[in-house]
């Protein structure tokens, strides 16, 4: 699935296994902020992510990647690159 | 306004619930005496030090000391200066020549710590369109030279050759490419199986460099690290370390054959803009390095301790990092937080000092006991260590809780 909607739907399944405190994960979801994740654990996921799609991002493009709906984003653009 | 420092507050409240505990601080260790390489006075205490990655014990060897005294008398006692600048002495040249010559490779460029040796060559190599492929378990200097630099960062699976080769395939092949592995890993003392990622790198067209921090001095024939041992030596483009650890003293660098490596000596940044090191820094590390060359026996030694050690903790019952003793650091691995502060301080008051690593130092979040042996070790410290291990295991119920 690599139409925007599928994309999110299959983050949310790959964030929740690291979603401790069963927070509602929405577009906003920030992941230092409202998942508390550190860096490593944001760096496997990323990982996670670049293997689901096949696709190549870049641990410098982290800092601009604060919201589930901004790495939707950033994978949908990746993917129809 | 509002305060710059309280986004440390958390970190700072689980710090002082810690030290109200009782217990001392981990990382407020001050050394009031130094007997030798591996013993130490700390609160007033006669300490083992088993966690200071003097692996050669080279910090009081005679020559090194002598040479140090020369060049501080005749030198003085600092540079004042950048190396392009006027802080190049003869000294700086000579510890260069010995290491070309401890490596066999053309070209040495000295920095003032492997800290910056790894900021400047990292951020230097790889610029904007290039891409970096680092070991997700690099040490921070690695990393901070890729968020110093305008390179794409990839990273990869620790020590793993499938996940390297998964993620070079998905690159642009007519990319730059610098592979970054380490031989020793230091948190848990395991090596890197430079056959395979080398000969993967090279596969895929990238460049190849290996920190060799702690391999150097007793990895391979000449002591030249883990990429010696593993026969690379061929398809390592950069090797990187520091004067640190077996050297004995400060100070970092990196080596290299590459026909146009000099030049990097004006567009590296953490190269040209610190001061350069001290004379006696650089005649102490310039007499190590030329000692190591014929090291044998102290090699052979430090190989035979770390077996001890490994094999006399786990006879005990602890979990270690590695299966077998891969290096000189032998991880001691640890339940919780709180167990680890608890059995380091036990060993702290029986007279053994070892490395406390916590998250996010540490991967996959453990919690580690980190012991380095020094070839200046005696039978009697080991024998030691190896009975305070049992006691502050016994004091501190680490075995009845894992066993729960
Ligand atoms: C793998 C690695 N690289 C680089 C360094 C930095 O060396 P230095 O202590 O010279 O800054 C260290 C140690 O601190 C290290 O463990």
């Amino acid at each position: 699935m690599t139409d925007r909607a599928g994309i999110y739907a299959r983050i949310i399944e790959l964030i929740q296994p690291l979603n401790s405190k069963s927070i509602v994960l929405t577009e906003n979801t920030s992941f230092a902020g409202d998942l508390e994740m550190d860096s490593l654990t944001v760096m496997d996921l990323v990982a996670s992510m670049e293997d689901e799609w096949d696709i190549v991002m870049p641990l410098n493009m982290l800092p601009d990647l604060e919201t589930i709906g901004q790495v939707a984003d950033a994978v949908m653009r990746l993917v129809t690159k | 306004m509002s305060d710059l420092l309280s986004k440390f507050d958390a970190l700072a409240a689980e710090r002082a619930g810690v030290l109200t505990a009782g217990v001392r601080d981990p990382f407020a260790i001050v050394m009031e005496q130094v007997k030798s390489p591996t013993e130490a006075v700390i609160d007033g205490r006669d300490t083992i030090l088993l966690g200071t990655y003097n692996y050669m014990g080279m910090t009081f060897d005679p020559d090194v000391i002598a040479a140090g005294q020369e060049a501080l008398a005749k030198f003085g006692a600092g540079t004042t200066g950048s190396r392009v600048l006027n802080g190049t002495y003869q000294g700086h040249k000579a510890c260069e020549e010995a290491l070309k010559d401890f490596y066999g490779m053309d070209h040495a460029i000295v920095f003032s710590t492997g800290y910056l040796a790894n900021l400047g060559i990292v951020s230097t190599l790889a610029g904007k369109g290039d891409y970096i492929i680092l070991d997700a378990d690099s040490h921070a200097s690695i990393y901070d030279g890729c968020y110093l630099g305008n390179a794409d960062i990839v990273r990869f699976k620790h020590n793993s050759a499938e996940d390297l080769e998964k993620r070079l395939r998905r690159l642009p092949p007519e990319a730059g490419k610098l592979v970054i592995l380490e031989g020793v890993y230091s948190m848990l003392g395991d090596i890197a199986p430079l056959k395979e990622l080398v000969a993967i790198a090279k596969a895929h067209g990238a460049m190849v460099l290996v920190d060799e921090a702690h391999g150097m001095g007793f990895f391979g024939e000449n002591g030249r690290g883990v990429y010696e041992a593993a026969g690379v030596a061929d398809d390592v483009d950069f090797v990187i370390g520091t004067f640190s650890k077996s050297v004995g003293t400060v100070g970092g660098f990196c080596v290299s054959n590459h026909p146009k490596f000099e030049i990097l000596r004006l567009v590296c940044r953490p190269y040209v803009f610190t001061a350069s090191l001290p004379p006696a820094v650089v005649a102490c590390a310039a007499t190590s390095i030329r000692k190591l060359m014929h090291a044998h026996d102290k090699r052979a030694r430090l190989w035979d301790m770390s077996r001890k050690l490994h094999g006399g903790l786990i006879a005990q019952g602890f979990r270690l990092a590695t299966a077998t003793p891969e290096s000189a650091i032998v991880s001691v691995l640890m339940p919780d937080q709180e167990t680890t502060v608890r059995m380091w301080q036990a060993l702290l008051e029986l007279g053994v000092y070892v490395n406390m690593s916590r998250p996010p130092a540490t991967p996959a979040g453990v919690f580690l006991l980190r012991c380095s042996l020094c070839a200046a070790h005696s039978a009697e410290q080991l024998e030691a260590v190896l009975q305070h291990f049992e006691r502050a295991a016994a004091e501190t119920g680490l075995f009845r809780q894992a066993a729960e």
